[in-house]
């Protein structure tokens, strides 16, 4: 008994009933909400010409897509087959939604890691540079530089990017139907390295931020004043002592915009016609295809759970003290 | 209808369609012969904007659907550029006395993708599948009027009439009425479609492209190119890129801004007119709107000129109801050819609101690129007799939603155009027509009109009789036809062949080659 309330009580049997709480929560209100906006599979499929379809061919399309049954049948129906492993059919292309998500999730999972990448070599320097000189012109120019980049919206800069490449190089290796990176590596990193910018210098500026406001608080901290009074050297100082502990932050920061990004970077996939899982749910949404959108939601969510779970364990490993409380 | 372009509804007569368009061009002295450079080996990339949402003819909808499937099936008729029906799989048809009685004779050694001969047992089978009330066809209402499909022996299908229709052979030549072989299954079909088109299907990779081969047996000859790949880039600005660079080879653009990016050293861009057209729907029975008076002052308050030139970036023509070539209405016959405020203020005063009313336009973004701005035109220009209009923008589904269920007072809308006058406007303004309680508006005139018009297969008495519903339909403002659209094919110069048509097929892009 002692042992089950210990148990349960164990921050990670906490966390992992959250997690469970959580998806479902998603679920229920994904579901709920598709069925609130207006329109079904029918009328996406038909469009106003839904009106001329006869009242026996309209029933013979409300239960090929199961519409006829009631909600709560209609939910625990698809719920039992995602707890069995069956995500749903797309009634577009008749495949499964799992066979779509496994052919989706790795270019979108290898897009979100080559713009952290690129996020991570943009921000954190740009915010030891900005963090180095306060208020003074370098940390002005970089500032203003990551307040343009965070407010101009990714879609505008997607756009003038690919443009501008296309017009002066004639360089445009997204309008070749997409390689992945098994089928042709030289190609499908030509073709994510546009969206990977365009993300990555987007997400570039928290990071930034992140980083310099960090690196100025640990600065002012007592323990950095005494180490500097008992000489440990500026050096050592600086990377042992300010950046590990500013790394903190920045650490949660990248694991929240890596959550984000897996969730698919819908904009990027879609202008830069990436098939990855933002995509996937975009199209899904417009042809409301209801399971698809259910199924990939709740992966996304789960995705996005576990990551966040992830950071926080990469936030003990990091700061000794997160591990002590 | 109003199609949403996302999920465009649609597909009338010849087509609905946007890609209004297509191609093949000088088709008429080159024929499908290959030009000195033409590549016999070279693959046609045309880009599309989304991933076709059915393979099954009878059940597609979007435009993209019909683009992939005219190339893979083949209608019983074909048409000529003015969309009037011509032989195609089988002869223009031997019309009975009392135009009950339609008998096809089948072009003979059709085959089709799959090697098994297209004889009229396939025939037959496709169209008893499309009446049959449990089939998902879109493609049913062409067929309203048959009573049976018989047929007699391999090359001979006889359709029987249970009245006079003439617009029954506009309906066969739409992709939607394709013939499939009998012995396969929608559901078979859906993934493998197997038709006798120019060319067949070979892959698809959802979301990303679908490839098809060229069918060295296809019975009007040998398509130009060896394959086609109809390629998904969802963004238009991405699809004027990957043109510039010509790892596309052919696009359809409707918004002008974009075509106009689009042109380049190394393409060509040809503009086309098309069947569908722009209106203001007003809803006869709505409470703002029942009284004639105030519909006229709509119609003459509205400058079309000024909506196509404002909204559309002057890419249209003015219209009068009926687009067809062969059966088109005088834009210019109505009561208000052209915007004349001074008309406009007197029907207010006879309709007994001498300063205007209020009027609720709906549209939707999602309709067509320049649904928003054609509205707002409207709002102006009805903003001057002191007719104060409110912009509904709506979602498309929820669009959609209000338009069947004729819940509003007027809309912006992109209907499809048919090639043939009745099927266009039967179901709106005769009191049986599908959605009359849509448009509101309907009179023992008009229906003995539409009566007459499809009693009789002579073109010219046709015509007579239409050019009469068209100037009832003006005369009582039944709605304000703004415009057609104009419709930008861009394509790579080393296509060739490629003819603008204004029906929405491409059905004839068969003949385009690659170099």
């Amino acid at each position: 008994m002692t042992t089950l309330r210990r148990t349960a009580s164990h921050p990670v049997t906490r966390r992992v009933g959250e997690v469970v709480l959580t998806l479902l929560g998603v679920s229920l209100l994904t579901f709920l909400v598709l069925r609130v906006v207006p329109g079904d599979q029918i009328t996406a499929a038909y469009g106003t010409a839904a009106g001329e379809l006869s009242p026996d061919q309209i029933a013979s399309l409300r239960a090929y897509y199961g519409l006829d049954k009631p909600l709560v049948t209609q939910y625990l129906g698809w719920l039992g087959g995602v707890l069995t492993g069956n995500l749903g059919v797309d009634t577009t292309s008749h495949l499964s939604v799992t066979t779509m998500t496994a052919q989706a999730l790795p270019n979108t999972i290898e897009l979100a890691v080559l713009s952290i990448v690129v996020a991570l070599l943009l921000g954190v320097p740009l915010g030891v540079l900005a963090a180095s000189r306060p208020g003074k012109l370098r940390d002005t120019t970089t500032q203003l530089g990551s307040l343009l980049a965070l407010s101009v919206p990714s879609f505008l800069l997607a756009t003038v990017v690919s443009s501008w490449l296309t017009n002066t190089f004639g360089w445009y290796p997204n309008g070749e139907g997409y390689r992945t990176l098994w089928q042709d590596p030289g190609l499908n990193l030509q073709q994510m390295l546009q969206p990977a910018l365009v993300l990555g210098i987007s997400i570039a500026a928290p990071i930034l931020q992140t980083t310099r406001t960090a690196i100025l608080a640990i600065r002012s901290e007592d323990f950095i004043r005494t180490a500097r009074a008992k000489g440990v050297p500026t050096r050592r100082l600086q990377t042992r002592h300010i950046l590990r502990n500013a790394l903190i932050p920045v650490t949660t920061m990248t694991g929240l915009q890596f959550g984000f990004l897996l969730g698919g970077a819908l904009v990027a996939e879609q202008i830069f016609a990436i098939p990855g899982i933002g995509r996937q749910t975009l199209l899904a949404l417009t042809q409301k295809e209801y399971a698809v959108v259910q199924s990939t939601v709740l992966i996304i969510a789960a995705m996005f759970v576990t990551v966040n779970l992830l950071t926080d364990l990469a936030y003990r490993l990091i700061d000794p003290r997160v591990r002590a409380s | 209808m109003p199609r949403t372009s996302r999920k465009p509804a649609l597909v009338t007569g010849t087509t609905a369609g946007l890609a209004a368009a297509l191609l093949l061009t000088a088709c008429s002295g080159s024929g499908g012969s290959a030009g000195s450079t033409a590549n016999g080996a070279g693959t046609l990339v045309f880009g599309i904007t989304a991933d076709p949402t059915q393979m099954v003819p009878w059940t597609a909808t979007s435009e993209q659907s019909i683009q992939v499937l005219s190339q893979i099936y083949s209608p019983l008729l074909d048409t000529d550029k003015d969309n009037a029906p011509t032989a195609g799989l089988a002869d223009l048809p031997k019309v009975s006395d009392d135009g009950l009685t339609y008998t096809f004779t089948l072009k003979k050694g059709v085959t089709f993708a799959d090697g098994s001969t297209l004889d009229s047992a396939d025939v037959k089978h496709t169209f008893d599948t499309i009446m049959d009330k449990a089939s998902k066809a879109s493609s049913r209402s062409y067929f309203a009027s048959v009573k049976s499909v018989a047929a007699p022996d391999p090359q001979t299908v006889v359709v029987t009439l249970s009245k006079p229709d003439a617009s029954f052979p506009v309906g066969l030549t739409a992709v939607t009425t394709g013939i499939v072989p009998s012995e396969k299954t929608a559901d078979t079909l859906a993934t493998q479609p197997d038709g006798s088109g120019p060319y067949q299907f070979a892959s698809r990779v959802p979301n990303q492209s679908i490839t098809l081969t060229r069918n060295e047996k296809y019975y009007a000859g040998k398509p130009g190119a060896a394959k086609v790949e109809f390629r998904i880039i969802p963004d238009d600005q991405s699809m004027v890129s990957a043109l510039k660079t010509g790892s596309v080879d052919a696009a359809v653009f409707t918004n002008p801004v974009t075509a106009k990016t689009a042109a380049s050293n190394n393409t060509k861009t040809e503009s086309v007119g098309s069947l569908s057209y722009h209106v203001l729907q007003l809803r006869a029975t709505s409470p703002v709107l029942k009284d004639v008076n105030a519909r006229l002052a709509v119609q003459c308050a509205i400058s079309r000129k000024d909506v196509i030139d404002s909204a559309a970036l002057g890419a249209g023509e003015v219209t009068g109801p009926i687009t067809s070539p062969q059966f088109a209405s005088d834009p210019q016959q109505q009561p208000c050819p052209t915007q004349d405020l001074t008309k406009a203020k007197e029907y207010l005063a006879k309709a007994g609101t001498p300063n205007g009313f209020a009027l609720k336009v709906m549209t939707s973004e999602g309709l067509y690129s320049t649904a928003v701005d054609e509205a707002q035109a409207v709002q102006a220009q009805l903003g001057k007799v002191g007719i104060t209009v409110t912009i509904e923008s709506l979602d498309s589904g929820e669009y959609v939603k209000r338009w069947l269920a004729a819940d509003f007072d007027a809309a912006i809308a992109s209907n499809g155009g048919s090639a043939d006058p009745n099927t266009m406007y039967a179901r709106y303004f005769t009191p049986t027509g599908t959605y009359n309680e849509v448009a509101g508006y309907s009179s023992d005139q008009l229906t003995q009109l539409f009566a007459e018009g499809i009693a009789t297969t002579d073109t010219a008495k046709r015509k007579a009789i239409y050019s009469q519903v068209s100037q009832d339909l003006v005369d009582n403002a039944a709605w304000v036809w703004l415009f057609t659209p104009k419709e930008f094919i861009v394509l790579n110069k080393g296509v060739q062949n490629f003819e603008a048509r204004s029906d929405a097929s491409l059905a004839t892009m068969w003949k385009a080659t690659v170099s």
